[in-house]
């Protein structure tokens, strides 16, 4: 520093002007990056925001009149007949099903997908690039054809009935599609590999020697789980739910083909507002509001998460 | 074990020397089947006696490595036993043996704190919150490090992470300690450092050491006995002095130190160098009369300027090397044979080395000629 005395700027002129000079270059090379995000997220949701309070246009589409009447109808119902206010129970039953489905989904996918992310990670490293291929074949098939796929497993004539029946286990077929069991099963089904990807690279980073240390310091195979394995996957976990958790939430196909018309989730209600329901306002806020809810969802598991962290 | 003690005298004794030792590796084996079949530990045995720096010296995939992990319990032994005094731990899992190791990368718990780390053994045997707290500062203070116990083991240096380490394996109070070259990774003034605490450790705690390292100097100066491995066996075992002064095989002299090797003619109990003079000698069992090898340290060896006189051998010089605290002369001997010799540098003015190209003598010193079983 004293050697700085002898250059004719003050102290820190220069460090001052480089740093400018990189600010300025750090935004002009993040604009295109800028761009995309207002694009592709701003933008859609400030429509989203802006249509939820219009008026719904006679054929769909909306009329540009002010109204809370979409934020309204998101809990109360006017009664068709009496014009009196009434509370939209069928949207706070389906908004239930599809948080409790959800988590129920993200708690199997959980089960299933950990033990198999372990499995392929610890495999010798010749053979982990076929078994991270079969979890993630399934991507590489549309939605809808895999969705119906399962419906051909679990409809009454379908292959676990026939099975089931077969070996005398039932006598007459379980009655499994347009059911809540039938969009959980199809779900876990189908968002099982985005839980096995992030949970596969966590234990692919685990330093196995941490494991042996954990049992050299007379840890059993579960308490060294428990207390070293688990919390350095953790990372991996947390991301697989929310990838788990967040796509459930507003799941559309799946529901629709598995649940059929009775067993509607969130994503569906909100289709409806768009299509046949004519209600773009009202479609419009209860996306807004699906998106506050994973977002205090998320928040709340982070917190928890990360506070058992700091507990130790 | 009960039968034992109703024995005649000469059992007793062999009963008193099992007493004392810590860990019997009983001609184990270990082999790795993969695409090629590796013997890695090849009918190993060796006895560590209890509160012993014992050492395992050899050269990089000598199988030391392996033979910690199979004392450890990570893996079993494809043959043999190992034992913990007499009792058999060879299908033990590592958390049900008092043994703890302190690993060649520390392996250290990253989500934990220095202090929550040097608990974590103490906790898994159960024992009360009172007793792990007062542990641990006995051990922070036991590795000078109360002042780091609450940062992340991330936030610490090297040198400060094989404290750490040290400290997590010593908590449990283990029977034997494991070392992995705990002082690899660390520059050679706190390597130095270290040495002495380790020592100061296994004195204050009387804890069995088993420390592994590929530095023979380290090796000699830390240790009460080494064990000099080659290729999955044990070549020799024995104090730092006997090891250096009186190596078994050539590999071992090799290893350790620096070593002339001269043809000789063994009969009786004397030798004859082929470059000339005579000396008594202790013969290693299953030599016979005949030519030999035999090893001459280069600083058990004098030489000066001149014609030989009785009792000297005769040689040119080919090099001289001053190296601060010693000169080294490289000779060649009538026969052809190369041989070194160091000399401890006195202050200037005193006697002067060889001079290059001139005729030299050498004077070996009595004791100084070891027979090489090879
Ligand atoms: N899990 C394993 N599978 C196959 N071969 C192995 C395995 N572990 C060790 N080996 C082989 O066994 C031999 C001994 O290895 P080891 O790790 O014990 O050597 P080391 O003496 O500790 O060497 P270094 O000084 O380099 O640490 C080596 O040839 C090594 O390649
Ligand atoms: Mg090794």
């Amino acid at each position: 520093m004293s050697a700085q005395a002898e250059t004719p700027f003050p102290p820190g002129a220069l460090e001052r002007e480089a740093e400018t000079a990189d600010t300025r270059r750090r935004w002009l090379l993040s604009l295109p990056a800028i761009a995309i995000i207002v694009c592709a997220a701003a933008g859609p949701l400030l429509v989203m925001v802006i249509y939820s309070f219009l008026t719904p246009g006679d054929y769909g589409n909306v009329k540009w009149e002010f109204s809370l009447e979409g934020w309204m109808n998101t809990i109360v119902q006017r009664d068709i007949f009496d014009d009196t206010l009434i509370w939209a129970d069928a949207h706070l039953s389906i908004f239930w099903r599809s948080f409790s489905l959800s988590l129920i989904t993200t708690i199997l996918t959980l089960i299933i997908g950990v033990p198999t992310a372990w499995f392929v990670a610890t495999q010798p490293p010749g053979r982990r690039e076929f078994w991270l291929f079969l979890v993630t074949v399934p991507f590489w098939t549309n939605l809808l054809v895999r969705t119906i796929a399962i419906q051909e497993l679990i409809r009454s004539e379908g292959v676990i009935n026939l099975v089931l029946l077969k070996i005398g286990i039932i006598d007459e077929p379980l009655q499994m599609m347009f059911t809540d069991f039938a969009i959980g099963f199809g779900m876990t089904y189908v968002y099982l590999p985005l839980m096995v990807l992030p949970v596969y690279a966590a234990v692919d980073k685990l330093d196995f020697r941490l494991v042996e240390a954990a049992h050299d310091l007379y840890a059993s195979r579960w308490t060294a789980f428990r207390r070293v394995i688990l919390p350095l996957i953790k990372p991996g976990i947390i991301a697989g739910s929310i990838l788990v958790f967040v796509p459930c939430l507003g799941a559309y196909v799946t529901p629709r083909v598995l649940g059929g018309g009775k067993n509607l989730m969130f994503g569906n209600l909100i289709e409806l507002q768009f299509g046949a329901g004519r209600n773009w306002p009202l479609g419009a806020a209860l996306s807004l509001m699906l998106m506050a809810a994973v977002m205090v969802a998320l928040i709340f598991y982070v917190r928890i998460t990360s506070r058992e962290k700091a507990d130790g | 074990m009960t039968s034992q003690t109703a024995h005649a005298e000469p059992a007793e004794a062999a009963i008193a020397d099992t007493t004392a030792i810590a860990v019997d590796v009983d001609r184990v084996s270990k082999i790795f089947r993969g695409e090629t079949e590796v013997r890695a530990l090849d009918d190993v045995s060796v006895g560590i006696r209890k509160n012993e720096f014992f050492t395992l010296l050899g050269p990089s995939g000598c199988g030391k490595t392996t033979l910690l992990r199979l004392i450890a319990g990570f893996e079993p032994p494809t043959m043999g036993a190992i034992r913990l005094g007499t009792r058999d731990i060879s299908r033990l899992p590592p958390n049900q043996r008092p043994i703890n190791t302190v690993f060649q990368n520390y392996a250290l718990f990253p989500h934990m704190s220095v202090a929550q780390n040097i608990a974590f053994g103490l906790e898994m045997l159960g024992k009360p919150k009172a007793e792990v707290q007062r542990t641990v500062d006995e051990m922070l203070r036991l590795v000078r490090m109360e002042e780091l116990k609450n940062r992340r083991t991330s936030e610490i240096s090297g040198g400060q992470q094989q404290r750490v380490a040290l400290a997590r394996a010593l908590a449990p109070h283990p029977e034997v300690l494991l070392l992995d070259e705990p002082l690899s990774a660390l520059d050679l003034k706190l390597r130095k450092d270290m040495q002495i605490e380790l020592k100061r450790l296994q004195h204050e705690t009387g804890i069995t050491f088993i420390f592994v390292t590929h530095d023979q100097e380290e090796a000699l100066t830390m240790s009460d006995r080494v064990a000099v491995m080659s290729a999955g066996k044990i070549l020799q075992v024995g104090r730092p002095r006997d090891i250096y002064e009186r190596p078994a095989e050539r590999f071992v002299a090799n290893f350790i130190g620096e070593s002339n090797f001269l043809d000789a003619t063994l009969s009786g109990g004397t030798v004859e160098l082929a470059a000339g003079g005579r000396f008594d000698v202790r013969v290693p069992e299953g030599v016979r009369d005949g030519a030999v090898s035999v090893l001459v340290r280069p600083e058990h060896a004098s030489v000066r300027s001149g014609e030989a006189a009785e009792g000297e051998t005769g040689a040119t010089v080919e090099n001289v090397v001053y190296s601060g605290e010693a000169t080294v002369v490289h000779l060649r001997l009538a026969t052809g044979e190369a041989m070194k010799i160091r000399l401890a540098n006195a202050p200037q003015g005193g006697e002067a080395p060889p001079q290059t190209g001139g005729a030299a003598a050498i004077r070996i010193a009595p004791g100084a000629v070891t027979v090489l079983k090879d």
